[in-house]
């Protein structure tokens, strides 16, 4: 079997058939706000029962890009393609999308049962109708007790549910979540975060939604897009994402990443050789150089993929840096060390705290080496 | 919603949610004011009604400008009584406009300074007088300040006053200042609430805590942080104060002039209907830079809330 | 921030408050005086109260003032509202800025302007004067006041919900009527209380515009008074006070009440998980 990267959720990746038909699809899209450019000629697509993540930070343009698909703003240029359908001059109240809001914007004069029924009511289906979706809405999001009663009588968790259930009435062919675990505490999160990816797939409906949070991204998401200044820096899978960032921005974005610059040696099929400052070793990585020998690139490696020893490795020539520890984090199930290497930077790795009790702990200002495998790193143009 | 969305009736109904008001206002408002400038270029004859329609004035424009005369300005100018008038409410307004930030500062720094459980019975209790007339209330102080009003009874039973003294408030210029503040005193006090009650209280705290007495404090982290409730409550008040009738009319004798009387009786007593245009001119011409910078002050005050 | 009241507040708010009310509590005091004069007490009764209800010039020009208020009330309180919102949603359309100043100038204008200006508007259009020119003056003026009320309130609220029910398949103008208008109401009504007083309060433009048949009760008033002090007016002031009142304190109570029970439904809601 091929090597894959993290362990794979389903078998879902219409992104890699190329017989699959686009669902969603940005053309071309400019916005502009006065001189301030918000989303820069951007091009995605999103494909049917997709769980989409857009990543950023504030300012990155992902909300807009949502709000363009909503229909609350136009696109200064280019076009949105939904189901082959072209959105321009269709407004927010006549697309087949419908919006959960960061603010939840529940009704405060409505209660529950309206507030969910009030979309239902916009399309003028049968009462009976609309009372039966209702009642199947508040059992999907475990709130019929919680029926009769008023936004400012629910709390903040309940209050998200009632958003939910309500953009989920009309059975939209895409859901837009606008950072939905944001206002939660840690738990609640993350008790959510399983039921929200739970109902997409039951539901077999397309989410996209737009955080900042890169683990909110990575938990809920099939695929991830981070954006910077208007941009898409790069699409692929949580997986992908995490072990195979296509800059340094990306690597940086997502967890913890140590980043050395060094100039190439030695390039071969699949193999290149690199020498960092400060770093006596050679560093030896398993991948295809972007750039030619005598150029600089950078040495991206996960804190997590090392390994920290006090006893000095069998070949210290290749794949072997050693230093000082600078500092270390605990944090009970694992511990982050700083090691300062000597006449170089300082570098993160990070061991799992597997034992209980250690034999040879190890602490401040002590001499560790650090050694890594040929294909734990990256090697970054950019 | 920020982008317009082009479908037929949305547009439909954006037109008409502005046009309505706005040709309410261009029609009620801004037309009259074209009207009365050209009255206070005519002499009486033009002037009697019934009119030549507006329209037709403005076709033949330019015949009748030589029929135009600036005898009611010139007249304005001329007699020594307008200039005093106009004088006269321009130091009424600027002194009453003082005095009621005197007397209305500290109330409204109380309010803002009481336990929130209160402020809103406090608000209302200021609001109240307002929302009964004006008109009465001012007659009430007829009733206090006349000579042989309360006053006069209240100060002879204390005995700062003998028993044939009578107070002599009634129709100077004092029981004038004492209607305007009593009159206004809502309208300075509300803006300078709003002010204080937004101001955060920690500013003063870190001031004392570096060593700032509580005075000091005040005038220099307080009064100016209100500055912008002092401007509005001033504007509201100095303007209209500027063309106020009837405390005057009511209070304050032949002695006291101001230019809204002056307006009234030249209206309504000698019927000179373009000499009361020209005199309304005026006043407005005086009036215009406060009424703009007012204005954008509260235009902006508006947008800062955003 | 410290809470308590120095006695430097107290003394303000005291003194404030005792200026504010005094002249008030004499007037009602007043109207229960058997004497004419104001000075001396004649022991308390409600013969002016009689002599009021009699005057039929009084009560003639009360009902005038009360159905001039209460229509001009209303349709200020719409044209306003649409001033509000032409003010507040729409950021660019032509002559916004001199609708702007339109809206704000009459706050501030000296009455004598506003009446003599719409007086001569209405002579130049051969309008008969009397009750819809006093309607229409009051109209205009009171309109500016709802609207900077409405505008206020507006700016504070939660646009998302709007955007919320757009999103849901509600056009636009459905949106105003069913989401926005329910959630500003306490504004409009404010709004309206306000345009409603102003009416009732208004003897200066009223005096210009006004014509035989629709002589609101300030001009009634106020030609009484300058005859001099008669009880009768004490007495027709007592009643406003006290309608007035009343209005004022039942609005505070169910305010007061509402906002109790929102916070203890909130309580109740942060408790529950």
């Amino acid at each position: 079997m091929a090597k894959t990267l993290g362990p794979v959720k389903r078998s879902f990746a219409p992104w890699n058939d190329p017989a699959a038909k686009p669902y969603i699809q940005y053309q071309g899209i400019t916005k502009r706000f006065g001189d301030f450019v918000a989303v820069d000629r951007l091009d995605l697509t999103i494909y049917e029962r997709e769980f989409f993540a857009l990543l950023g930070p504030s300012g990155c343009g992902k909300t807009t890009l949502m709000r363009m698909l909503a229909g609350f703003e136009d696109p200064t240029e280019g076009r949105i393609l939904l189901d082959g359908q072209d959105m321009a001059g269709i407004p927010p109240y006549r697309r087949p999308t419908n919006m959960m809001f960061q603010s939840y914007a529940l009704f405060p004069h409505m209660d529950v049962v309206e507030n969910i029924a009030f979309g239902l009511k916009q399309d003028k289906l049968p009462k009976g109708e609309i009372d039966a979706r209702v009642q199947e809405m508040l059992k999907l999001v475990k709130l019929e007790p919680f029926a009769k009663r008023k936004p400012h009588q629910m709390s903040g968790g309940q209050r998200q549910r009632v958003a939910l259930a309500r953009s989920l009435a009309k059975r939209p062919k895409v859901l837009l979540l606008d950072e939905p675990l944001g206002a939660l505490d840690k738990k609640l999160r993350e008790e959510t975060q399983f039921e929200l990816t739970d109902l997409q797939y039951e539901l077999g409906m397309t989410f996209i939604i737009v955080t900042h949070d890169q683990e909110e991204a990575m938990t809920l998401a099939d695929r991830i897009a981070v954006m910077d200044k208007g941009r898409i820096v790069q699409v692929a899978t949580p997986a992908e994402i995490y072990e195979e960032p296509n800059t340094r921005y990306v690597a940086d974005f997502i967890g913890n990443i140590n980043i050395l610059e060094a100039g190439v040696t030695a390039t071969g099929a699949g193999r290149t050789r690199l020498a960092a400052e400060g770093v006596a070793a050679a560093i030896e990585v398993e991948r295809d150089c972007p750039v030619p020998v005598g150029e600089k690139v950078f040495f991206a490696i996960r804190p997590e993929k090392m390994r920290l020893s006090l006893d000095e490795p069998a070949d210290t020539t290749v794949n072997a840096l050693t230093g000082e520890v600078w500092d270390i984090g605990y944090l009970g199930d694992v511990s982050i060390y700083h090691v300062k290497l000597d006449d170089g930077p300082v570098i993160k790795a990070t061991m799992t705290n597997a034992t209980r009790v250690v034999e040879r702990p190890i602490t401040w200002h002590d001499r560790v080496w650090l050694t890594f495998a040929r294909d734990a790193g990256l090697v970054l143009a950019a | 919603m920020s982008d317009a969305r082009s479908s037929a009736p949305n547009r439909y109904s954006r037109y008409l949610v502005v046009a309505v008001p706005y040709l309410w206002l261009l029609v009620f408002f801004l037309a009259p004011f074209v009207i009365i400038f050209k009255m206070s270029f005519s002499t009486t004859a033009i002037a009697m009604p019934p009119y030549t329609p507006v329209f037709e004035t403005l076709s033949d424009l330019w015949t009748r400008f030589s029929e135009l005369s600036f005898e009611n300005y010139v007249w304005l100018t001329d007699d020594a009584l307008y200039i005093r008038a106009y004088l006269s409410s321009l130091r009424i307004a600027v002194v009453s406009t003082i005095f009621l930030l005197m007397v209305g500062y500290p109330i409204a720094y109380a309010m803002a300074k009481a336990p929130t459980s209160i402020r809103p019975t406090l608000m209302m209790m200021v609001i109240l007088p307002f929302w009964t007339s004006f008109l009465i209330r001012v007659y009430a102080w007829i009733g206090i300040l006349k000579p042989e009003g309360l006053l006069t009874v209240a100060l002879q039973f204390v005995g700062i006053l003998g028993p044939d003294q009578q107070v002599r408030i009634f129709n100077t210029e004092w029981a004038v200042y004492v209607g305007i503040v009593y009159s206004y005193l809502p309208f300075m006090i509300l803006p300078l609430y709003a002010a204080l009650e937004k101001l955060d209280g920690t500013l003063l705290e870190a001031a004392q805590d570096l060593g700032c007495r509580p005075i000091k404090a005040f005038w220099v982290i307080t009064f100016p942080l209100s500055l912008p409730g002092v401007i509005a409550g001033s504007f509201l008040c100095f303007i209209p104060i500027m063309g106020e009738f009837v405390i005057p009319d009511l209070l304050g004798g032949s002695s006291t002039l101001m230019i809204g009387r002056t307006l009234w009786t030249e209206f309504f007593s000698n019927r000179d209907w373009p000499l009361a245009s020209a005199v309304a001119v005026l006043l407005l011409l005086i009036l215009v830079v406060p009424i703009v910078l007012f204005q954008n002050q509260a235009a902006k005050a508006q947008e800062k809330g955003r | 921030m410290n809470t308590r009241l120095s006695w430097f507040n107290v003394t303000a708010l005291t003194l404030g408050f005792a200026f504010l009310y005094l002249p008030i509590l004499l007037l009602v005091i007043f109207s229960f005086n058997d004497s004419r004069l104001v000075t001396v007490w004649g022991g308390f009764s409600t013969r002016w109260y009689v002599a009021m209800w009699n005057n039929q010039g009084l009560m003639d020009a009360a009902w005038v003032t009360i159905r001039i208020a209460l229509v001009s009330a209303t349709c200020a309180t719409v044209l306003g509202t649409l001033g509000a919102i032409a003010l507040n949603r729409f950021t660019r359309f032509p002559g916004r800025t001199l609708f702007s100043g339109m809206i704000y100038a009459p706050l501030v204008m000296p009455d004598v302007i506003t009446g003599l200006s719409l007086l001569l508007l209405f002579v130049a259009m051969d309008f008969a004067r009397g009750f819809w020119t006093v309607l229409i003056a009051h109209v205009t003026f009171s309109m500016c006041y709802v609207a900077v009320v409405v505008q206020s309130r507006l700016v504070t609220f939660d646009r998302s919900m709007e955007e919320a029910a757009l999103d849901l398949g509600c056009p636009p103008v459905k949106t105003f009527f069913k989401i926005t208008l329910p959630l500003i109401l306490p504004a409009v009504v404010a709004g309206w209380m306000l345009a409603l007083t102003l009416s009732l309060d208004d003897l200066v433009i009223s005096s210009f515009v006004s014509g035989p048949g629709a002589t609101t009760l300030p001009m009634k008033i106020y030609s009484q008074v300058r005859l001099g002090v008669t009880p009768e007016i004490n007495a027709i002031s007592t009643i406003l006070i006290a309608v007035v009142t009343t209005g004022v304190i039942i609005a505070s109570i169910m305010t007061k009440r509402a906002e109790v029970e929102r916070r203890r439904a909130e309580r109740m809601a942060a408790a529950t998980p």
